[in-house]
């Protein structure tokens, strides 16, 4: 059944670009928690809802919001494209984008709720042990928070894999380029219901088992370390 | 004397004022006492760079880390300071080894030379066989172990103790303090212990600064102080009894009413008289022993203490009286039993109010 080339690609490239958001989304979204959740700066209010907006904001509004900003006449989109020639619409780093866009808040709100369940104090001791800020977040705050940090991950691995509206919107439906595994599946209703099941099959398991593994390992503990 | 650790800390927080001169040589133990919210902790903050002073100046091993006026405030991690938390706050998710190497690695020793000066001090404390252990694989009395190794492999000019004890149970607190008693001795850095246990601060201290209300209300050598407190809150935390009063020519009369002997006869003006409880005795009639001072008073509370039983009366002078159980029952000591209360000359200690002697 899963064997056509369509659906192989679907699969392929799902993993490929929910693996890259998921890794953009940690390396953007753990120093924006950090400064949520630790530093004081004017407007910090209005960046926490920026941040959140996209958990409520349809997908397809969240779409259209991206082609605005990195469309080829976009805000920065224009740029991009005059000064280096990146285009991101339509192509698979377009995907990653509208991946990471709809799943970082997930590993944001996650991480940086950990962070403010921290007291200070195991920090503080690192300070006076003659440790630099950079060294107590790399040595003391990060594995605090570790049982956070994965459970952010795999969150947002699981938001990036089921993307569905931005990633349409935003980068289309190209096969091979832009379709992932819940675009074939879509596609797949029309032309081949049978192969859309088996997808859809593929995408449930693979929620379950993070949801599954989640439960049993890191949820419980809950978010504090 | 070149204090290692130089102190006049001023901080003003809310309606709360600590205001504090003290000092600490190299080698010496110097215990903080008081109640809580005296400003014990706000001092040691003060001091390891986690709260900025408001007014006056630290200085570390000579180096000024504080000081308003000229804007100087040295961060917590370059102070060169070691803090034992009260709470240990040891790394839950590192080793012993590696908590107690963190400090090292922090400063810029690489992992090889850090992990040799971890060793060093594992080994000091008897902590060998647990270097492989968290700290959730750790008694309170080892914990504490750690957490002093972890604060002094990292070489600190001063070592502050933030209630070291109050973590401990009942049952180990004797051992675990007899043993940092030991470490603390063979440590040559200027130790700042804050605590509210008086057997803490006469057992470690080699000096005691008692703390009240943000103010240094006595210092001194730990059995000077322990023999003369100057307040009331000390000599109820060593269950002294404490009167004051005027003397003249060998005769107290004290505050509250009520006249007492003393053999010192030097003593003129305002006066503090220390009594052990266990310097009084009880009588259920007039003693004519050789006792000089002789009372009328009536009890007021009874309470076992260890073997003991401890009799709190109305006088005047009120005091706290400690007798045998027997003695309870032999002169049948509830409260409002009237008894005839009495001491030695010989048992009164007597010195001047409000001086705190120098040392």
């Amino acid at each position: 059944m899963l064997t056509s080339p369509t659906s192989l690609d679907a699969l392929r490239l799902s993993l490929v670009t929910s693996t890259s958001a998921t890794a953009v989304a940690f390396v953007l979204g753990v120093p924006l928690a950090w400064l949520l959740a630790r530093a004081h700066f004017p407007g910090r209010r209005l960046a926490r809802a920026l941040v959140t907006i996209p958990l409520v904001l349809p997908p397809v509004v969240g779409g259209i919001a991206l082609l605005l900003a990195f469309g080829r006449r976009g805000l920065v989109g224009q740029y991009l494209e005059q000064w280096f020639g990146i285009t991101l619409p339509f192509t698979t780093p377009g995907v990653i984008v509208a991946e990471a866009f709809v799943a970082m808040p997930f590993l944001i709100i996650t991480v940086e709720g950990a962070l403010r369940g921290l007291d200070g104090r195991h920090e503080q001791a690192a300070a006076t042990l003659g440790a630099r800020r950079l060294t107590v977040f790399r040595r003391v705050t990060l594995p605090l928070i570790a049982p956070s940090l994965v459970a952010g991950t795999v969150l947002t691995f699981a938001r990036a894999l089921g993307e569905f509206g931005a990633t349409i919107t935003f980068a289309g439906n190209l096969p091979g380029v832009t379709q992932t595994l819940p675009l074939a599946v879509y596609v797949g209703l029309e032309g081949d219901p049978s192969e859309a099941v088996a997808l859809s099959l593929v995408l449930l398991a693979v929620s379950v088992t993070i949801l599954v593994l989640l439960r049993d390992r890191w949820l419980r503990t809950g978010t504090a370390a | 004397m070149s204090a290692s650790l130089s102190v006049r800390a001023v901080v003003q927080r809310d309606d709360f004022e600590l205001a504090v001169t003290m000092a600490v040589a190299v080698g010496e133990v110097v215990a903080v006492i008081g109640p809580n919210g005296a400003g014990k902790s706000t001092l040691l903050r003060a001091v390891s760079g986690l709260l900025p002073l408001t007014q006056g100046r630290i200085e570390i091993g000579g180096r000024v880390v504080d000081d308003p006026e000229f804007g100087v405030l040295v961060p917590p991690e370059e102070r060169r300071v070691g803090v034992v938390f009260q709470a240990y706050l040891l790394f839950p998710h590192l080793t012993v080894r590696e908590n107690v190497a963190f400090g090292p690695r922090a400063t810029g020793a690489g992992l090889k030379q850090a992990r040799t000066t971890a060793g060093r001090w594992i080994d000091a404390l008897g902590l060998t066989s647990l270097a492989s252990r968290r700290p959730d694989q750790l008694s309170g009395g080892q914990s504490q172990r750690v957490a002093l190794a972890r604060a002094l492999a990292g070489d600190p000019d001063v070592l502050l103790l933030d209630e070291p004890m109050a973590a401990l149970d009942a049952g180990t607190r004797i051992d675990v303090r007899a043993e940092l008693r030991d470490h603390l001795r063979d440590v040559n850095t200027p130790t700042l212990l804050i605590t509210h246990d008086p057997l803490d601060a006469l057992m470690l201290a080699d000096r005691i600064l008692v703390l009240e209300e943000g103010r240094v209300t006595q210092q001194g050598v730990a059995v000077e102080v322990a023999r003369r407190p100057s307040s009331t809150y000390v000599a109820k935390l060593l269950g002294l009894n404490l009167l004051r009063g005027t003397a003249h020519d060998g005769t107290i009369t004290l505050e509250g009413g009520g006249l007492l002997s003393a053999t010192d006869r030097d003593a003129d003006g305002p006066v503090l008289v220390a009594l052990r409880p266990d310097a009084v005795s009880l009588h259920a009639t007039e003693p004519h022993g050789s006792a000089r001072n002789v009372w009328q008073g009536r009890v007021d509370g009874v309470e076992p203490i260890g073997d003991r039983v401890r009799v709190s009366t109305v006088g005047p002078p009120a005091v706290m009286a400690d007798v045998t159980a027997a003695a309870v029952s032999e002169l049948g000591l509830v409260p409002g039993t009237p008894v005839w209360l009495s001491t030695k000359a010989t048992e009164l200690e007597v010195y001047p109010a409000g001086a705190t002697p120098a040392h």
